[in-house]
């Protein structure tokens, strides 16, 4: 009888469903302002800031010596670096097709590395959990802010592009891919687009970076590890022998972005795209969850 | 409900109104290590229950079994009367941990990491989160230090963030794991209030230690564990008294002393300097009978009379092995 009466007064302290999910939010909040306020993490974005810095210096003291950056079409060099002197709303898409294979998945590869590992590492992970932040719900928490880092981090370099875009050249209307040319406003939202999906683009390799962060209790290992993977896939990614596989690779329709471009656009490959992520999210989102449950927490 | 009396063997001691109340609870290690074998443990409500062990036998698998963290190979742990670790969601937030040392976040504040911590429990309000944090900071003395970085922290100081995080809400349940590791005597003293204060508001503590006489002085009852098992658990005054005394005659005619009480028949005889200490004689033998042969004899005696067993003596007659880590 008192042990029931003891269950009931426990229960008590317990707020209603409604104001639990309001309540439940505080831990995301919380993860993303100690993931956004880390030193770490601080860096990275200033390595992603800085990119369209550089790139934009690059390319003006090369037009200011009077030559073109380089073979019109855009034959060599990253995609788009050619038409950056004509509009400087070009240096954001250059920017994300230079950031995108190794920069952008790199930082995020560091933070979802270390989401899980580098709590257990630090032992902040067995306080999280008896506060109890419950283990599914701090695996979701990690993962949304994840993403929210990924789209931060996309951001951040296409803000920057803008900024050094607008800043060093001229902005104006926008020539698509296709010959067409759409007003400097279209083209505006079209690079927010852009970058919207740029950051979708980093999903699935955002949940295999979780999934190894619940592998191991060391998040240097982790970081690495992820890291790793990312070289490893995107070299496998350019080995044409490895044709049949190269549809399956999460990096492989990454560059589909620069399809929104076209007038109409060309939504094909970004579709693959998007659809490949979910489905690398869903697998390792469930490896990652169904390891974490499971697992002993013992640092 | 009436034939339950008539099974053979004995029942584990558990009390109702166990807070705490373990059946079997074992844990194998993938590297194949023992650590905990089929422990039966119960804490009674409203105690102050010490757990103690030498190093390596098994009381922090145990904490981290009990709160959840990693799963038992076998047996059944219950806490304030619900599963474990089925039930974490509704039992945890009732229940305050300290497990294996402290662990900031080194780049939070003091402050920042309380408020993390009370964030990750839903069950936590955070209209009075800032008040419950600065009450808990208040309360282990961090008050002051609450805006340093946790980096920056002495051992003593995360030690006591991490008493500050078990305090965030009003707890029934304390679990300790070596509470006072690190701190200096004013804060060990701090904290064995600390615990009288929560204990008396009714809250069940549950704390492991290496300090015997820390326990003796805490805890109203206590448990035994060496290499991996469960070696006695009972009120403290009972553990205590379980052990003989010792026997402490202090002479300046030592050598005499010695060789008389032995011919009497009393065992485990030492001398240091002036004072012969031996075990006390069983119940049958009267003390007075002791004290005038040795006067018979033409000892001098100083002072004559058997000591109540400190803990310390009950642990080394119970693990017969002193505080030696086993293999
Ligand atoms: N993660 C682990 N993997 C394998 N064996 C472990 C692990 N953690 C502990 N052990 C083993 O389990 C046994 C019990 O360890 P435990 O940490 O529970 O002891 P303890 O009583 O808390 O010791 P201490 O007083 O030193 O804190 C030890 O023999 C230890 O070697
Ligand atoms: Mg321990």
């Amino acid at each position: 009888m008192s042990r029931a009466d003891a269950a009931v007064a426990g229960e008590e302290r317990a707020p209603s469903p409604r104001r639990s999910l309001l309540w439940s939010l505080g831990i995301l909040r919380s993860e993303l302002t100690t993931t956004l306020r880390r030193w770490r993490t601080l860096a990275l974005l200033g390595v992603l800031a800085a990119v369209p810095v550089l790139i934009g210096i690059a390319v003006r003291i090369e037009t200011g010596h009077g030559s073109s950056p380089g073979p019109d079409g855009g034959g060599g060099g990253p995609a788009f670096l050619s038409q950056v002197t004509n509009n400087g709303l070009f240096l954001v898409f250059a920017a994300l097709a230079v950031t995108l294979p190794v920069f952008l998945p790199m930082a995020v590869g560091v933070v979802a590395g270390d989401s899980v590992a580098g709590e257990a590492s630090a032992g902040t992970l067995r306080y999280l959990l008896v506060a109890p932040a419950g283990r599914t719900r701090l695996l979701l928490t990690k993962y949304a802010s994840v993403l929210v880092f990924c789209l931060v981090a996309t951001l951040v370099v296409a803000l920057s592009a803008l900024a050094v875009g607008a800043l060093l050249f001229p902005l104006g209307e926008v020539t698509t891919i296709s010959g067409t040319r759409i007003g400097f406003g279209e083209g505006l939202l079209r690079a927010g687009l852009i970058a919207v999906v740029v950051a979708a683009s980093l999903t699935g390799f955002a949940a295999i970076g979780l999934f190894v962060s619940t592998l191991t209790g060391s998040g240097i290992a982790a970081m690495a590890a992820t890291v790793g993977l990312l070289i490893t896939v995107q070299i496998m990614d350019g080995i044409p022998q490895l044709s049949a596989l190269r549809p399956y690779l999460f990096p492989h329709y990454w560059m589909s972005y620069a399809d929104l471009l076209r007038a109409p656009v060309y939504w094909d490959e970004v579709v693959r795209n998007l659809g490949l992520q979910g489905v690398y999210a869903a697998v390792f989102g469930s490896a990652a969850w169904a390891r974490f449950t499971t697992k002993d927490i013992t640092a | 409900m009436t034939e339950s009396g008539t099974a053979a063997g004995p029942a584990p001691v558990t009390e109702p109104g166990a807070v705490i109340e373990t059946r079997g609870l074992t844990k194998r290690y993938r590297g194949g290590q023992l650590a905990v074998d089929g422990l039966d443990l119960g804490v009674p409500a409203g105690s102050v229950f010490g757990f103690l062990g030498p190093n390596g036998s098994g009381k922090t698998t145990t904490i981290r079994m009990l709160m959840g963290l990693i799963d038992p190979t076998s047996g059944t742990a219950r806490i304030l009367g619900h599963p474990m670790p089925g039930a974490a969601r509704t039992v945890l937030p009732q229940v305050g941990a300290l497990i294996e040392g402290p662990a900031p976040y080194g780049f939070l504040s003091g402050r920042d990491n309380l408020l993390r911590y009370d964030s990750a429990d839903p069950t936590a309000d955070p209209r009075t989160r800032r008040a419950r944090v600065g009450q808990a900071l208040d309360r282990v003395g961090l008050a002051a230090a609450a805006g340093k970085k946790a980096r920056a922290y002495s051992l003593g100081m995360k030690q006591r963030l991490g008493l500050a995080a078990a305090l965030l809400q009003p707890r029934r349940l304390l679990v300790l794991d070596e509470p006072t590791n690190g701190l200096d005597p004013q804060g060990m003293r701090e904290i064995r209030t600390l615990v009288r204060e929560l204990a008396a508001d009714g809250t069940t503590v549950f704390l492991s230690s290496h300090l015997l006489d820390e326990i003796e002085q805490v805890c109203t009852h206590a448990a035994v564990m060496a290499r991996g098992r469960l070696i006695t658990q009972g009120p403290v005054a009972e553990l205590a008294a379980g052990a003989r005394g010792r026997l402490a005659v202090t002479t300046p005619d030592p050598g005499d002393a010695a060789r008389i009480l032995g011919g009497l028949g009393v065992t485990g005889i030492e001398v240091d300097g002036d004072r012969v200490s031996a075990e006390a004689p069983p119940g049958d033998v009267e003390l007075a009978d002791l004290s005038a042969a040795l006067v018979h004899a033409g000892v001098r005696l100083r002072s004559f009379g058997v000591q109540r067993a400190s803990l310390e003596d009950a642990f080394v007659a119970l693990t017969g092995e002193g505080f030696d880590v086993a293999g």
